[in-house]
């Protein structure tokens, strides 16, 4: 269990100072490294949760294809006028204190329903066994249960693909 | 050493959300307010995941993956209007596109 | 095979033709660069031909297409043979459907034209002689027209009229017919005008497209009359309707039957070219040779003829109309015959006596002899178009000259076309025992005879056919007998046709002389098999209501004196003729000199064109423009000017209610609107975070409103 709270606080610091380098850095560049450090936290708390697939499914969709995605888009857009610019707007300091206020709301909600959790920590138990692996359960609600959901988001992807293609011709 | 509980991912969870969403709120860049959107999203399977796993229930990663495709389908689409964008306005500053103003 | 139920496909055979002509027809006769096309009759003088051998083609569609109408027309009417009642309607789909309209009398009814096919012992004939006669032209065209350019064109337009004249016969109502009616009228001008870069050609073509618009103005209002009063148009229903008694006879006056009737017969007087409309035939003799003999001389002209005898119902209830039709029927033929006696061009000549012909067929119809007439416009096909051909002959052989005065003696040159011409003049002369003979004395005989007719129409008929006579031979001698006139290095030059215009002329010719023995007269009791024609077309014609006694009451020695008359004016006019241009070729140029003005007269075609000159298209179309002009500019212009002042009045009261009460109440409004809205437009600032803000100040609120509860 050692270990587990260990890696736990490892990967959240590595979540948390990736999320905050990533919105402060003035290099878009500099941001994108952090959010991949950022996103690499977040699968190792998958891992530790024995999400292995959604792990997999992290590094490989957000690590490999949605930042790969995003630093073309970097490279493809002239992003020196930006970095030299402001990089905060004017009312940043509204934005921050609504979140934060909003974030103080959160944390007391936290606080007050922190009893109910205790009771539910069963470790994870039945997420995937030797007969059946985490992969196996997953594909098994999927294509079953939630398989128009799934129909549905393959349309989705499609029509978002060829949206791109489209705004991002030259000549429309 | 306290155990980790469901309780740490969700207060992790809701951290993750909260920085996101001063991302999107203050940053001009944007590239980087994309960047918040996908913290934010992974605030949320962050959250699913500490579910499924606290209920022993595969759902939640069942959703985890479909916020994964909307994340995916959300940054297509956004990146495809920013090229747009900076074709037509040669700027990547969200409050210099305020043609929509009254 | 069952023939009869492939009716449609008879006149499509030729629209496929014309199509693959005048979409395809140039890939296979590519036209020369920057040269006219012409009238190139001058034979070997123009050069080589510029025949590929895909223009070979042209020479096997065109003919085949209209040949396998021709077989399918005699299988059809071979099935129809069997039938009893010797009618078949094919509908292939409905045309004009349903449209509600009130009859004259009130009542509702529902207008519907079928795109229809009828085969009937009449329409049968005319299938017979459009594809018959059609296709020996077109085969003589694949000779004639081989010097041409413009090849594929000529027999494209050629098609389409087959195509045209076929749904024309076939059709089962008057709106198709109509259709046909007016696709041949098209066509025709556009053959008239095939050598269009020739004034002439182009003004003879607008010249006939126009008189026809006039005729066919009076048949469409007849049609509407129709559709009006008789609430439907359909060919089998009309005839029901009108046989069935609800109509009575117009025997007294003048109804509203009778206007239909007119105004069909005045469409049919432009189509088949009859005073006062047939100032536009003699000079469609402007188009190829071939043309003149198949549209104006062996089908479209007699549209007309096959109208009014389709309407033969109509007409047997209006004794007026037919009497009016009988009257110009006769007036056309002798007016048109004494104008052939002075012509020089040989094929103005035939088309006067085309126009004298179609007169006689309308003397037919309106004394009630209708299948007499179908009878004349059958046997008329062949030797007018053997005539119309054999001078196509004469003048390709003499190299394009049209003018009799310089042909003569070519009788030994071209000894093919002589006597298949011969054969042609004898029989429209009418010689016993050919076709002329036959069909031009029941006319007459008819003419006498019916309760509609009179001595005086039969007179005129005798006096046409005394002309008729004298004008052929006087051509024939012009042409083949006496001394030669032919100019001396177009002489050298002199050669019979080819064997493809030959052919189609012998075919006519034995056409000729045995189309006639299928009617002949009752009085030489030769059995039944020769009178096929009458037995064939009699259902067609029957009134339901007894026979009148015409032919019964006069004796037979009586109708053999008339006939040995009629034979004896023919004789007289063909030797009179022979004695005056062979004999003593000078007394015709004494004649003309002492009877000075009436030989200018009949030589000015009774100066008919130049009064329709004065009258229409200087009268009504110049003088009247300038009495519509004054009318114009003072109570037209005068009433316009006032609209634009009462305008202009009016929109400054306007101006002034839309300034101050419109206007005010729309600023009003909007700047009420502007207002209020002022406070909600500082919110919205057109940026996306202020509007994400926004969205995390609702999420404050949200939760807020859980903790405060």
């Amino acid at each position: 269990m050692l270990i587990d709270t260990v890696l736990f606080y490892i990967f959240a610091a590595m979540v948390l100072s990736g999320a905050i380098f990533t919105i402060t850095r003035r290099s878009a560049v500099h941001s994108a490294i952090s959010l991949i450090c950022s996103l690499l936290g977040v699968a190792g708390l998958f891992l530790l949760q024995r999400a292995e697939f959604l792990f997999a499914v992290q590094i490989v969709l957000y690590v490999g294809g949605i930042m790969v995605l995003f630093l073309f888009v970097i490279m493809l857009v002239n992003l020196d006028l930006a970095a030299k610019a402001r990089q905060f707007n004017r009312a940043w300091a509204v934005g921050i204190a609504a979140v934060a206020v909003v974030g103080a709301e959160m944390a007391w909600f936290l606080y007050r329903g922190r009893a109910a959790f205790h009771i539910a920590e069963n470790g994870g138990a039945g997420l995937g066994s030797a007969a059946a692996g985490n992969t196996e359960m997953i594909a098994d609600s999927l294509f079953s249960e939630y398989l128009l959901p799934f129909e549905i988001a393959s349309v989705l992807l499609l029509v978002a693909v060829v949206g791109s293609v489209v705004m991002a011709k030259k000549r429309i | 050493m306290y155990p980790v509980t469901t309780i740490h991912y969700l207060a992790l969870s809701a951290a993750l959300l909260l920085i996101g969403t001063v991302g999107v709120l203050t940053r001009r860049n944007i590239v980087i307010i994309l960047m918040s959107i996908e913290l934010i999203l992974n605030a949320v399977n962050i959250n699913l995941v500490a579910f499924s796993h606290a209920l022993s229930n595969i759902n939640g990663q069942v959703f985890a993956i479909f916020v994964i495709t909307d994340a995916v389908a959300e940054a297509a689409v956004g990146l495809g209007i920013l090229i747009a964008l900076f074709r037509n306005k040669e700027t990547v500053q969200a409050d210099e596109i305020d043609l929509l103003k009254w | 095979m069952n023939f009869l139920d492939q009716i449609w496909l008879i006149p499509l055979f030729p629209l496929l033709g014309a199509a693959l002509m005048l979409f395809f027809g140039k890939l296979l006769d590519p036209q020369p660069v920057g040269q006219a096309s012409g009238p190139a009759h001058h034979g070997q003088a123009e050069g080589l031909p510029h025949q590929t051998s895909l223009r070979k083609l042209i020479d096997f569609i065109c003919p085949g297409m209209v040949l396998l109408s021709f077989v399918f027309s005699l299988g059809a009417i071979y099935q129809l043979r069997q039938l009893p009642g010797r009618v078949y309607q094919v509908i292939q789909f409905t045309w004009i459907a349903g449209l509600p309209f009130h009859m004259a009398n009130g009542h509702l009814a529902t207008f519907q034209a079928d795109w229809g096919f009828l085969l009937d012992p009449l329409s049968s004939v005319m299938i017979l002689v459009v594809t018959g006669v059609g296709f020996l032209i077109h085969v003589y065209s694949t000779g004639y027209m081989a010097h041409d350019n413009g090849y594929y064109r000529f027999f494209g337009y050629l098609n389409l009229f087959v195509f045209f004249m076929l749904m024309l016969v076939l059709a089962n109502n008057y709106m198709l017919l109509f259709v046909g009616w007016e696709g041949v009228g098209l066509c025709s001008y556009l053959l008239i005008g095939f050598y269009f870069h020739k004034k002439s050609a182009c003004d003879a073509g607008k010249k006939a497209f126009v008189v026809n618009r006039v005729g066919d103005a009076g048949f469409v209002l007849g049609m509407l009359l129709m559709m009006s009063v008789l609430g439907t148009v359909k060919f089998t229903d009309v005839n029901a309707i009108l046989r069935s008694g609800q109509f009575p006879a117009e025997t007294a006056g003048f109804g509203v039957l009778s206007a239909i009737a007119i105004l069909m017969f005045f469409g049919a007087t432009g189509k088949s070219a009859q005073v006062p409309l047939y100032v536009w035939l003699p000079d469609a003799m402007e188009g190829p040779t071939p043309v003149s003999a198949l549209i104006h001389a062996a089908t479209m002209v007699t549209a007309g003829v096959y109208m009014v005898a389709r309407s033969a119902a109509l007409f047997q209830l209006t004794p007026s109309a037919s009497a009016v039709v009988a009257v110009v029927g006769a007036f056309t033929a002798i007016l048109a015959a004494t104008i052939a006696l002075v012509q020089n061009d040989i094929k103005r000549v035939l088309a006067y006596s085309t126009v004298s012909q179609l007169g006689y067929m309308f003397l037919a119809l309106g004394v009630g002899a209708y299948w007499v007439a179908i009878f004349h416009l059958f046997t008329h096909a062949f030797f007018k178009a053997l005539l119309f051909l054999g001078s196509g002959s004469v003048i390709h052989a003499v190299g394009g000259e049209q003018d009799m005065r310089r042909m003569g003696a070519l009788k030994n040159k071209i000894p093919i076309t002589h006597w298949t011409m011969f054969a042609g003049s004898v029989a429209i002369a009418g010689i016993p025992g050919l076709a002329g003979f036959f069909s031009k004395d029941e006319i007459l005989w008819q003419a006498y005879s019916s309760p509609l007719g009179s001595k005086a129409l039969w007179f005129v008929g005798l006096a046409t056919a005394g002309l008729t006579a004298f004008y052929m031979w006087r051509l024939m001698n012009l042409t083949f007998y006496g001394r030669s006139r032919v100019a001396p290095e177009t002489e050298k030059h002199v050669h019979e046709s080819p064997a493809s215009m030959t052919v189609p002329l012998t075919l006519l010719a034995i056409g000729s002389v045995l189309a006639g023995w299928l009617g002949t007269p009752k009085l030489w009791n030769l059995g039944a098999s020769f009178h096929k024609f009458e037995t064939w077309l009699a259902p067609m014609f029957a009134t339901g209501a007894a026979e009148p006694a015409g032919e019964a009451g006069h004796s037979a020695s009586l109708e053999w004196m008339l006939m040995g008359l009629s034979v004896a004016v023919a004789i007289v006019g063909i030797s009179i003729a022979r004695y005056f241009y062979h004999n003593r070729p000078d007394i015709p140029d004494s004649l003309e000199k002492s009877f000075k003005p009436l030989h200018t007269l009949l030589y000015n075609k009774w100066y008919v064109d130049e009064i329709y000159d004065f009258l229409f298209v200087n009268g009504l179309g110049k003088g009247g423009g300038r009495v519509f002009g004054a009318f114009d500019r003072t109570v037209v212009d005068g009433g316009v000017n006032g609209a634009g002042w009462l305008t202009r009045f009016s929109s400054k009261v306007s101006i002034w209610w839309d300034t101050w009460i419109v206007d005010g109440a729309v600023r009003l409004t909007s700047f009420s609107v502007k207002l209020l809205s002022y406070p909600a437009c500082l919110l919205e600032t057109g940026r996306v975070q202020t509007y994400a803000f926004f969205v995390v100040a609702g999420l404050l609120a949200f939760f807020g409103y859980y903790i405060a509860r």
